[in-house]
């Protein structure tokens, strides 16, 4: 493997890493104040990209806009799927709560299945990030480079938010304790609804960028990068925000570099991730970022 | 003591029982009911393994259809003739120990649960190592990674094209047969000192820690009985269905089964059966919704899909509003219906 073939998977990497991340960064704020694996969170990445199907197919809207449409109603969605599947069961015992999340799961994709069919669409992707660009040798798809920019700078705005305002003091102050949160006069529920909005809106962004790098769309679609992306806030050490996207950023460059190097193992590339998860449960289990896991009673 | 023995000839008038009417059935029952009634089966004997180790442990395993997958592929393997073999695996042979064995249906049901028990011995030191949603997760890592490993191992699965034309040898009676010795099996166990302890367990691991359970060994019992009669019901579910690939054993399977025991009450072995009884016939029964629908003048084509929509409706509903489902924890006892004869004719 010469030095360029290597540069272009480490770009690949990067890009599908940056992805894991950004759907991880939901996953890692729900887990946070919740302590519960939203399992439907993947599926949001499908809802965002029949969004911007049907805002761009029907109602002809350009990319520019039907990309925050799709951003936003995927935020509502989210706040939805706390009220209906996740706010009845906040004194329930934590497996109810992950039953019900599996069944919102389901729910989504087989609603998606029934509304729109089994039929993979396919993805319109806006001409202008079809572009090839040479970079001393290494052609890359502006897609691959806008991917990661994209990602810092979502998760630069989403650490200010976090850390320098006063929704994201509440935020924090929720992953800490609940009673005592409800005790600062600090309305939960508002904040779990926000916590739910940002994460799934981040999830959207993922889910648009996912489905502009493989243009094909199904009501499964969210399962796979879903999973992997939960394994990525593992990794990065679940909790921590800039700890989901290094995690991604480790589990998508090790994806593409194992099968770049070993490409006999690409059919056993889904279970990769899977064995990353296996090993970091037995020998680090707070991943790379992450404080000890305590259970919240 | 007197109890007890009613309560023997009792129980053992009721399995008499079942087994005349399956005899019926088989003698006088159409070929639709009867593979509902072998669905019952299989889905009962898969639901009250389960419920072993998700509702007495309280662990939320997600990974049985990786058991089912071992199973039903191990059975299907022994089960074929050389022959059979040499024509299904087009892309690679087979590797030697399994291209030349044939075992007898029973005794490869067998093998079936024991290497679905092994595999479970192998993956248990990972899997409880870590509780609550992380299980969950590592356990549905493992489910997917033998879905990939079905898909890989040309030649030992077959790869995606998966095994064909197997002897449909699951009648009535192994089906039943099976049914029952599990929910025989998997019922003394819990009423034993271990199925308390797996219950403490459940209740609360530190207390039980304190009170000198050993919560690994108990949860590996679990595992491995519950890894084993998942097995067995794949063996049973490839020689009914008698085609098997990669994508019959997904997440689907195991959502189901979890549908099952939430629905029948987590915690219930006599849940567990109501459970796979509703599913087995209701599965059946909604087929209408997915076909095509004629009401007067209207024409509703068929919607595929939409009857996982309304079970996963019928999930959320239960736990959301009727957490504890039909029977909660409690289970059916002749002890419990004589106390209630009793006090109606006082």
């Amino acid at each position: 493997m010469n030095i360029q073939i290597f540069i272009q998977q480490l770009i690949n990497g990067f890009t599908l890493g940056s992805l894991y991340g950004l759907v991880a960064i939901g996953y890692t704020m729900v887990y946070g104040i919740l302590r519960l694996i939203n399992f439907a969170h993947g599926d949001l990445l499908m809802v965002a990209t029949y969004v911007v199907i049907y805002g761009m197919a029907l109602f002809s809207l350009p990319w520019y806009l039907s990309f925050p449409l799709a951003v936003m109603v995927t935020g509502i969605v989210g706040i939805l799927l706390d009220r209906v599947a996740y706010k009845p069961l906040r004194d329930a015992p934590r497996i109810s709560l992950l039953i019900s999340a599996i069944g919102a799961s389901f729910l989504l994709e087989n609603l998606a299945l029934v509304i729109i069919g089994g039929v993979p669409k396919p993805f319109p992707r806006p001409p202008i990030f079809d572009k090839v660009i040479d970079i001393y040798g290494v052609k890359v798809q502006v897609l691959t480079i806008y991917t990661p920019i994209t990602t810092i700078i979502l998760l630069l705005g989403l650490l200010y938010i976090v850390h320098n305002t006063k929704v994201g003091k509440a935020m924090r102050a929720a992953s800490r304790d609940f009673e005592t949160t409800r005790l600062m006069g600090i309305n939960l529920d508002r904040v779990i609804a926000l916590t739910f909005m940002i994460g799934s809106s981040l999830a959207a962004a993922g889910g648009i960028m996912w489905a502009m790098k493989y243009p094909q769309v199904n009501p499964f679609m969210g399962i796979i990068p879903g999973l992997k992306a939960f394994i990525a806030a593992v990794l990065g050490g679940i909790g921590s925000i800039p700890g989901a996207v290094i995690g991604g950023f480790v589990l998508g460059i090790g994806e593409v570099l194992i099968v770049a190097v070993f490409p006999g193992l690409a059919q056993y590339r889904d279970a990769f991730a899977f064995l990353v998860l296996i090993l970091l449960l037995i020998f680090r289990p707070t991943g790379i970022m992450g404080e000890a896991i305590v259970d919240k009673t | 003591m007197i109890r007890e023995q009613r309560n023997l000839i009792l129980n053992t008038l009721t399995i008499v029982l079942l087994f005349v009417i399956l005899w019926l059935f088989d003698r006088y029952g159409t070929d639709y009911q009867i593979r509902i009634l072998n669905n019952i089966a299989v889905f009962i004997t898969l639901a009250v393994s389960y419920n072993l180790i998700n509702g007495i442990c309280g662990v939320l395993n997600l990974g049985p259809n990786a058991f089912i997958t071992i199973g039903a592929y191990t059975s299907a393997l022994l089960t074929m003739s050389p022959a059979e073999k040499k024509i299904s695996f087009i892309i690679e042979p087979l590797i030697w120990p399994l291209n030349v064995i044939q075992l007898p249906f029973g005794a490869s049901l067998v093998v079936a649960g024991i290497v679905a028990t092994v595999f479970a011995f192998f993956i248990s030191y990972p899997v409880f190592r870590v509780r609550g949603d992380y299980l969950a997760i590592v356990t549905l890592g493992f489910g997917e990674v033998v879905r990939v490993l079905c898909n890989a191992l040309q030649n030992i699965t077959n790869g995606p094209l998966g095994l064909k034309g197997l002897k449909p040898y699951t009648n009535l009676w192994w089906s039943w047969g099976i049914a029952v010795l599990t929910i025989i099996i998997v019922q003394r166990l819990i009423n034993s000192s271990w199925g308390r302890a797996m219950k403490a367990i459940r209740e609360d691991e530190t207390a039980a820690k304190a009170m000198g359970i050993d919560p690994f060994r108990h949860l590996l019992l679990a595992f491995l009985i519950s890894a084993f009669f998942s097995g067995v019901a794949g063996g049973l579910l490839a020689h009914l269905i008698t085609t098997i690939s990669p994508t019959l054993f997904t997440f689907f399977l195991t959502f189901n089964l979890l549908m099952i025991i939430v629905v029948g009450g987590l915690g219930s072995t006599t849940g567990a059966v109501i459970g796979a009884t509703l599913f087995a016939w209701g599965n059946e029964a909604l087929r209408f919704v997915e076909s095509p629908m004629q009401i007067g003048p209207l024409h509703i084509p068929g919607i595929p899909g939409m009857r996982m929509v309304i079970f996963s409706i019928i999930l959320m509903v239960v736990i959301i509003f009727a957490r504890k489902g039909i029977m909660g924890q409690r289970e059916f006892s002749w002890d419990w219906i004589f106390s209630k004869i009793r006090s109606q004719r006082i």
